[in-house]
């Protein structure tokens, strides 16, 4: 049945914030990612939604292995590889990679698209012999959708559409089984995203892929999850299928996040119940005790200041929440009419 | 720009990609003829093409090329002699006889001021190349390890940087290079490269360091690591082509700078000193009869002035060919 | 229907629905071209828009589409050279700003016509503090004392609802977090009592959550105060919310006009359907998104006839040859489509 290619226990990643230039002293932490546990199976895309500062980015940080946790782990196939260094690092890389943000920043001006897409190969020199490298970048060129004789342009001759395609084929290159897509389309125009979202599906059915897709933009990561987290404050707060999450939202979070999504539909404009949030996501630094939602949520009580809520199953719901009073309620703004 | 058919997902091909991983049987199918024969190409490549496209660069090489030679082979560009003349002939004007006149002494000045290329570059290029060498690499170490490095190769490069430059290069000069001391030609040019060097390589350090800093965090530095790229890569590949634009722009001024360093040390007399012709010798002696004689001042400093600014220029080119977006 | 066709270029929204009438500005085939050292960018190509007292007007469009270039030439904060107006005129009151001194025009600035920016970080002066730099406004342009001013500012940061208008007037902007920095800078650019703001992606470095109060703010405030509101947006979701009438903007020129039903419930031009199309739908998960096939076009070499026909699935050899105008196709809309009428009668 399907296996879990990639679990996660109990992460945390904590950041220092120092004073002082020579005798630094650590005058507090940033607590990006405090606690996250999530699996994600083979094949299939779990999706991880928040807002700006919810610690998704560094949970992707921390997935790649391009820092070392706090604490907890972060299990491939039952082997701890936030511990690895060195050949067997690199031998994991192949595994596991990453489609960056920024289409414009992620990929270095001066080298060509030949040598962005070979550069994998170069630096895993075991996955194809040097003479066959150039065709296999071709091919991989091709297979994102660009033109193979596009091979000795620079990347600034490119639009950004086209750019996330290039770092999507060095993704690929070394045919990973993993692919952790930080916010891959949040970046491009709305026709170039749709374009971008069907390339990875249909990379996805072809090779098989497992994704974790981190997104900011709801009904993108719709569109492409089988299950969805979303988190809030470095945790996760509600977990479960795209389904359990869109059309049965527990947690106040999930249900004001979906009702602010704006619908592309004028008629549905006066229907809409937003639930309007007050003010703004508390500072990582020093979230607030308890559930760290509760200050903006409409339904905190003293329970709420005193005790972390955790993420499991409450009765009358079938997905795990962290909210003691997770409860279903209709969120008219995500249906289509 | 380009085809827009190109990026379109709908006239994707199905994919020929083999599905095994390693396997690495070549598919030339699908491609046509040319795209194969294409030679691939780099950055020093393209740069290299862009370069021959442009005249400044010819120009500006054209020079140093004439400056070089002068300096290896003066005696292929006259028969005269730099050394030694009469006073007879002291400050006489220009003329066809002597194209640059003579200097107080007696002195075929176009003979002079082609032996002093000799000195002036040599201690000007090696000077630069040995301060960016320096510099560069010292940057680039604080700047790439960070932490407790960075700071103690800072303020270690804070010191010299701390020091005047003619208070420091008298100080060292002084002591190795004394009026009583009587080193060769050759052990001068090394001490006065070496006190340049010594007092010049922080400023080049700041501006690597800061420069990988800034690019460190970059996106595509990222992306390199993910890949699972080690440092060596990562510093030669990513950082450096992306950090070396302001040291070329800094390096081409600094041979102009260290060409009129080269003169002041010798018009202090710590320096190079007579018999030794350069530049900066002819210069500092020229300076007392500038309203008598102007053209003993006019020729070096011509010299002087097209070689800097041969350098300038191809630094410049080199600078706008290195990067792609300016092509 | 035909007959309409034919009618010459008429300015679309003109039906007298209701609102005040009188042009409060108006945009007229206005022509922008940046001059660089790579070659000519026509960016603008004959844009005509208008806004009336107490509309919403949203300019949707993708990058590069001239949507923010536009509203850079009515506010007259084109950067020039690279940027050059080359026709077409920017009418306020019905005197065309682009023919007025520069002291009149700055005149307008802040009182007639006033901007919000996308990224208000960088848009507030970093070294003021938030309440000096609303309250300078009132000191230069109104000539009130200090105490006034500062008085002034901090109803205003009240107005746009920052929590503890007085203690946070004093407040740097760094010191502000996203959202209630967007606030800041919508108060300061209301500070004048505009008659029209112009919104430039006001939400897109936005949260959603934020998203939606910093929406809502600006209806309330354009409600009240019965401005002009010009929105310019990528979003089609946050332009459903808000707008009264859409003008979508491609490669430089305005493609349809129409009022926000209209254009959602049966769009009149091939982008515009591409558009609606690609947004991911929650109603078809799993499905491949129908897309736009390829690029929009590079603005120094901007296809023959209608900007859009390489990429359009309709294009017909006409499309190749003949530039679509801006036209009426039925009530109160336009569309700059060769088959604007076909698309129109669709079921």
């Amino acid at each position: 049945m399907t296996e879990n290619i990639l679990e996660v226990r109990d992460l945390v990643k904590h950041y220092p914030v120092t004073r002082g230039v020579v005798f630094k002293k650590t005058i507090g932490h940033v607590k990006a990612v405090d606690g996250v546990s999530m699996e994600l199976r083979s094949g299939e895309t779990l999706g991880v939604v928040g807002e700006s500062g919810c610690g998704k980015s560094t949970l992707a940080r921390v997935l790649m292995n391009l820092e070392r946790p706090t604490a907890g782990s972060v299990l491939y196939k039952g082997q701890d590889i936030s511990k690895l260094s060195g050949g067997a690092l690199r031998r994991l890389r192949r595994q596991i990679q990453l489609v960056m943000q920024d289409p414009y920043t992620s990929l270095n001006p001066r080298m060509t698209v030949g040598d962005l897409i070979g550069e994998p190969f170069e630096i895993h020199p075991d996955v194809a012999p040097r003479g066959s490298r150039r065709q296999k970048v071709k091919e991989l060129l091709d297979l994102v959708g660009l033109n193979p004789e596009h091979i000795n342009r620079y990347p600034h001759q490119f639009s950004g559409g086209q750019r996330q395609r290039i770092g999507i084929a060095r993704a690929l290159a070394l045919r990973p089984e993993i692919i952790i897509c930080d916010e891959p389309v949040s970046a491009l125009d709305v026709s170039i995203q749709a374009q971008v979202m069907n390339l990875l599906e249909k990379l996805q059915d072809e090779f098989g892929l497992s994704y974790v897709f981190i997104a900011h933009d709801l009904s993108v990561v719709r569109h492409l999850s089988d299950r969805v987290a979303v988190m809030y404050l470095g945790k996760i707060v509600e977990i479960g299928t795209e389904d359990e999450i869109y059309e049965r939202p527990t947690h106040p979070y999930t249900q004001a996040l979906l009702s602010a999504v704006p619908v592309p539909d004028p008629t549905l404009r006066d229907q809409k119940a937003i639930i309007r949030l007050t003010g703004d996501v508390p500072s990582p630094v020093s979230p607030p005790s308890g559930c760290r939602f509760r200050t903006r949520c409409w339904k905190a009580q003293d329970v709420c200041a005193e005790q972390v809520p955790l993420l499991e199953i409450r009765s009358g719901s079938d997905h795990p929440s962290a909210c003691h009073f997770a409860e279903k309620r209709e969120i008219v703004a995500t249906h289509e009419a | 720009m380009s085809d827009p058919s190109s990026a379109s997902i709908v006239t994707t091909p199905p994919s020929t990609m083999p599905t095994e991983a390693g396997s690495g049987a070549p598919v030339d199918a699908g491609l046509p003829e040319n795209a194969r024969r294409e030679k691939p190409r780099g950055l020093l490549g393209d740069a290299w093409r862009d370069l021959r496209r442009k005249p400044l660069f010819w120009i500006s090489a054209a020079f140093i090329l004439v400056f070089v030679v002068m300096a290896a082979f003066p005696w292929l560009f006259t028969g005269g002699d730099a050394v030694n003349g009469s006073l007879s002939n002291s400050q006489v004007k220009p003329s066809g006889d002597a194209w640059f006149g003579y200097d107080v002494q007696g002195r075929d000045v176009y003979a002079r001021v082609i032996y002093g290329a000799r000195a002036s570059i040599l201690v000007a290029l090696v000077s630069t190349i040995g301060t960016l060498l320096i510099g560069g690499t010292i940057g680039m170490i604080a700047g790439y390890r960070g932490g407790w490095v960075d700071a103690l190769l800072s303020r270690f490069a804070d010191i010299f940087f701390g020091l005047p430059f003619v208070l420091g290069a008298i100080v060292i000069l002084t002591t190795f290079n004394g009026a009583d001391s009587n080193n060769n030609e050759w052990q001068i040019m090394g001490l006065v490269v070496m006190s340049l060097v010594v007092l010049s390589w922080p400023v080049v350090m700041r501006l690597m360091r800061s420069s990988v800093l800034a690019t460190k965090e970059a996106d595509y530095i990222v992306a390199a690591r993910a890949l699972g790229a080690g440092t060596g890569r990562i510093i030669l590949k990513h950082l450096l082509p992306n950090c070396l634009a302001p040291l070329l722009v800094y390096g081409t001024i600094l041979v102009g700078s260290f060409i009129g360093a080269e003169a002041t040390l010798s018009f202090l007399g710590i320096g190079l000193k007579s018999p030794v012709v350069s530049w900066g010798i002819m210069i500092s002696e020229a300076q007392n009869y500038i309203r008598i004689s102007p053209f003993l001042l006019f020729f070096p400093a011509a010299f002087l002035v097209t070689a800097v600014l041969s350098f300038v220029m191809l630094g410049e080119a080199v600078r706008e060919a290195l990067d792609p977006k300016l092509r | 229907m035909s007959d309409i066709l034919v009618t010459e270029q008429s300015k679309p929204g003109a039906d007298g629905s209701g609102r005040p009438s009188g042009r409060l500005l108006e945009v007229e085939d206005l022509r922008v071209e940046f001059r660089t050292r790579d070659g000519v960018a026509k960016v603008i190509n004959g844009v005509t828009y208008h806004v009336d007292a107490g509309e919403t007007l949203a300019v949707l469009g993708e990058s590069g589409s001239g949507k923010s270039v536009t509203a850079q030439t009515i506010m007259g904060i084109l950067d020039t050279p690279p940027g050059f107006v080359t026709g077409g005129q920017v009418r306020f009151h019905g005197k065309d700003m682009l023919a007025m001194s520069a002291e009149e025009r700055r005149r307008i600035r802040g009182e007639g016509i006033a901007m919000v920016f996308q990224d208000a970080l960088s848009a507030l002066n970093p070294v003021f503090t938030v309440g000096f730099q609303i309250a300078e406004q009132f000191r230069v342009r109104r000539g009130l004392s200090r105490a006034d001013a500062k008085k002034r500012a901090i109803e205003m940061l009240d107005q746009v609802k920052i929590p503890n208008a007085k203690g946070r007037f004093s407040n740097y902007p760094h010191q502000f977090s996203g959202g209630m920095r967007q606030r800041a800078m919508i108060a300061m650019s209301l500070a004048l009592d505009p008659e029209v703001l112009i919104a430039d992606e006001p939400t897109t470095a936005l949260d959603v959550t934020v998203q939606a109060q910093i929406m809502d703010l600006l209806a309330e405030m354009q409600r009240e105060r019965q401005m002009g509101l010009i929105l310019i947006t990528h979003d089609l979701g946050v332009v459903a919310d808000v707008a009264d009438r859409i003008a979508v903007m491609y490669a430089g020129r305005i493609v349809e006009e129409a009022n926000v039903y209209d254009l959602y419930a049966k769009p009149a031009h091939p982008y515009t359907i591409g558009l609606i199309d690609s947004i991911p739908r929650m109603d078809e998960k799993g499905q491949q998104l129908r897309t736009i096939k390829g690029l929009p076009p590079n603005l120094m070499n901007i296809p023959p006839g209608c900007p859009f026909n390489p990429r359009c699935p309709m294009a017909q050899p006409v499309c190749r040859e003949k530039v679509p105008p801006l036209l009426q196709v039925g009530v109160s809309r336009a569309s700059a489509c060769h088959f604007a009428e076909e698309l129109v009668n669709r079921d």
